[in-house]
């Protein structure tokens, strides 16, 4: 009875902890990224790196369709040059038209074009996929997320935590592990630790060594050509597709709260001075026994 | 103050000739710089002015997203990713406008709840009360309607379970949730009614504001004593005092609302409604905004549809009756012991339903929201009419000034002259 009593309260007050029950998911690692915080801004060559990430392995599959070329030249996202983008874009096929004969027809990406997907349409993609189809990445990390329990989103609030899914999409792609002893994995399904269920279609994406990144001047790879670092670059990478403003958001918002505190001292001292006429502010009740006489 | 001051004379010939063809000049003075104030009024009262910025707001930033925005069940997602990504400052509209809706909810429930705490929904502040329960009514239609514009999956599932609730009805159940709907599902009509409601109703709001703030000058504000003015001591002219410390809090409120903008705009939304409307594909989890946690818990913790909305509903409608329920002839919970500690006891259960509204609703949560649904009502039901009668309330002060000042300085607290005299009854 007392046991029970306990779990009512555990229940009430918000102490279960999910991650403890049979069978769950672990809670994905919170990593460090260059874009946390009140002053977070984007690494571009991190950028560069996850962008390559997602042309070489992620692409085959998952559009990227609210991203245009030009977006990857604009200033807080991975910048590369005018140049550069002019050039990937044209590697691109886009289909256009009707053209004055009425007929569609193909020619080179432009700068102005969004990323063209890689099936047809979604019955194609679903097809080709075991029957579900791969989703779009553009919004993948604020689209994903993952319980964050009591007190936790609570102190979330004052931590300014909201890189709970790029955490998640980093740990899912280190998530791929032998299914645990006694786990069937149904033909089609790949398991994988962090995906809720535990059972994901998407066969591990990338391995190590896969994407050959940048040399710096001693010839050596400018990151780790890892899993793990695969992971973090091309999460950061969806970070910025997700959120192409987010550096512009937080340098506005330290102005604007510089403003408004600034703003809040003037206000509360010309308060104080007009109160001053009526012989200063005077708030709420007496603690009421003192008005109180026996 | 049953009369406004009408001292208010025109200096310039042309405002003598206006004032007496269209007293509004007058009417502007005597209800926002000469109404009488209770000078011990606490921040928790600056939350009014709070609320009619946040509707300002609220209108202004959405009258720029409809510029925008595409009401189409295959564009709309879209569009609010263009206002996102392409328009300049797009994002800062939008999620000032997203943020905006629970800043709007986190202001009216302070706004509320100090309502309860002192007592103001008492005679003579019956209708002004109630008046503010039809603005909360609309507000809740505004917000759902507005969280279903994005077409993102939450949108689509939190109007399917939502508009769902209204075939409970019997007889006509079915029929009115065709007509909410459009169609036989939720779709493209639903999404353009949603629109058309969503841009009418903040204007709704604003009309039942006026009258919300001309019920309030007829008798006047309630203050942390709950007892009336009773001289021109008791009381400060609105402008400058109230004005500037209403400015201040404004002020502060902002610099809150700025901080979840700029650093987290996406911590009170759901994730889900990042992925585009699936009609085929049902969220884990399908949990409606933070601001109706609470109703949506004791919707869940009834097992019979029809049981759980009309106690929803009723949880809501009940406040209406709270001037007659409370029994206690004192307004201010300040000199009620008892009913302080129920007060607290109350606030309390609410938090708790907000949290269990966010919960699956299965095991333990079941029971847990059912005890706190009975509670609930029963605080409304049982509490207060029975501790009016059997509580024995602290002795009031004489008055505000005696209050606030003491007795023995109470009436030198003001300057020789203070220019705070209000011209009112005193």
């Amino acid at each position: 009875m007392m046991k029970r009593t306990l779990l009512i309260a555990a229940a009430v007050l918000g102490l279960s902890a999910p991650a403890f029950a049979a069978g769950e998911t672990p809670v994905p690692p919170q990593l460090k990224w260059s874009f946390q915080g009140p002053f977070g801004t984007f690494d571009r060559a991190q950028l560069q790196r996850g962008f390559k990430v997602y042309r070489e392995v992620c692409a085959s599959c998952h559009g990227l369709s609210y991203v245009a070329f030009r977006n990857l030249a604009q200033p807080g996202g991975p910048e590369f040059s005018e140049a550069q983008v002019r050039a990937l874009a044209a590697e691109y096929k886009i289909q256009d038209g009707p053209n004055e004969a009425g007929d569609m027809f193909e020619r080179p990406g432009r700068p102005a074009d969004r990323f063209p997907s890689p099936f047809p349409n979604e019955n194609a993609a679903a097809a080709a996929n075991g029957g579900k189809a791969p989703p779009d990445l553009s919004l993948m990390a604020k689209a994903r997320t993952y319980e964050r329990g009591f007190p936790w989103w609570i102190t979330d609030v004052f931590r300014q935590y909201s890189e709970n899914g790029a955490d998640y999409l980093a740990a899912l792609m280190n998530g791929y592990k032998e299914a645990p002893a006694g786990f069937t994995v149904p033909a089609g399904g790949h398991y994988n630790e962090y995906y809720p269920g535990h059972i994901i279609a998407m066969p591990k994406p990338i391995n190590d060594g896969q994407v050959e990144y940048p040399k710096n001047e001693a010839g050596q790879p400018q990151a780790p050509e890892t899993v793990d670092q695969y992971a973090r670059d091309v999460t950061a990478f969806l970070t910025w597709t997700a959120e192409p403003h987010l550096e512009a958001r937080k340098r506005l918002g330290f102005q604007v709260m510089l403003f408004l505190i600034v703003l809040a001292g003037l206000l509360y001292f010309t308060k104080k001075k007009i109160w001053a006429r009526v012989g200063g502010e005077v708030e709420g009740h007496a603690t009421p026994p003192m008005t109180h006489n026996p | 103050m049953s009369q406004h001051p009408t001292t208010y004379v025109p200096k310039s010939a042309f405002g003598q000739w206006f004032e007496s063809r269209l007293p509004i000049a007058g009417l502007i003075h005597s209800s926002f710089i000469a109404f009488p104030v209770p000078r011990n009024l606490t921040y928790f009262w600056t939350f009014g002015a709070i609320l009619v910025f946040m509707l300002v707001a609220q209108i202004v930033t959405g009258v720029f997203l409809a510029m925008y925005y595409t009401p189409n069940a295959d564009m709309a997602f879209q569009s609010v990713e263009h206002i996102m990504r392409d328009v300049n400052y797009g994002w800062l509209i939008r999620y000032l406008h997203a943020n905006g809706a629970s800043m709007f909810f986190i202001a009216v429930y302070i706004h509320i709840f100090r309502n309860f705490y002192y007592g103001s929904y008492k005679a003579p502040r019956e209708v002004l009360y109630i008046l503010g329960v039809i603005i909360f009514i609309l507000m809740m239609a505004t917000a759902f309607m507005g969280y279903v514009l994005p077409w993102g999956q939450m949108s689509f599932w939190g109007a399917t379970v939502i508009t769902n609730l209204f075939s409970a009805i019997p007889l006509v159940g079915e029929t009115i949730v065709s007509y909410l709907w459009g169609g036989y599902s939720v779709g493209n009509p639903t999404l353009n009614r949603f629109f058309s409601l969503h841009y009418l109703l903040p204007f709704m709001i604003a009309g039942v504001v006026v009258l919300h703030i001309w019920a309030l000058h007829v008798p006047g504000q309630n203050n942390p004593t709950g007892i009336p003015i009773k001289s021109g001591k008791d009381a400060v002219p609105f402008t400058p005092y109230a004005t500037i410390k209403d400015i201040f809090a404004v002020v502060v409120f902002l610099i809150f609302f700025a901080y979840w903008v700029f650093y987290i705009p996406n911590y009170l939304g759901h994730a889900d409604n990042y992925i585009p409307a699936n009609p085929a594909v049902t969220p884990a989890h399908i949990v409606p905004e933070w601001y109706f946690l609470p109703f949506y818990a004791i919707l869940r913790a009834i097992p019979d549809k029809l049981g759980g909305v009309i106690a929803m509903f009723a949880a809501i409608v009940i406040w209406v009756f709270m001037p007659w329920l409370d029994t206690s002839k004192v307004r201010s919970t300040a000199y009620r012991p008892l009913y302080k500690q129920f007060f607290w006891v109350f606030v309390g259960v609410c938090l708790v339903l907000g949290w269990l509204g966010s919960r699956p609703a299965e095991g333990w949560y079941v029971i847990a929201s059912q005890i706190c649904t009975v509670y609930y009502f029963a605080h409304f039901l049982i509490v207060l009419p029975v501790l009016g009668f059997v509580e024995r309330p602290l002795p009031l002060p004489n008055s505000i000034l005696e209050s606030v000042m003491g007795v023995q300085k109470g009436g030198a607290g003001m300057p020789a002259g203070a220019n705070a005299e209000p011209q009112s009854k005193g």
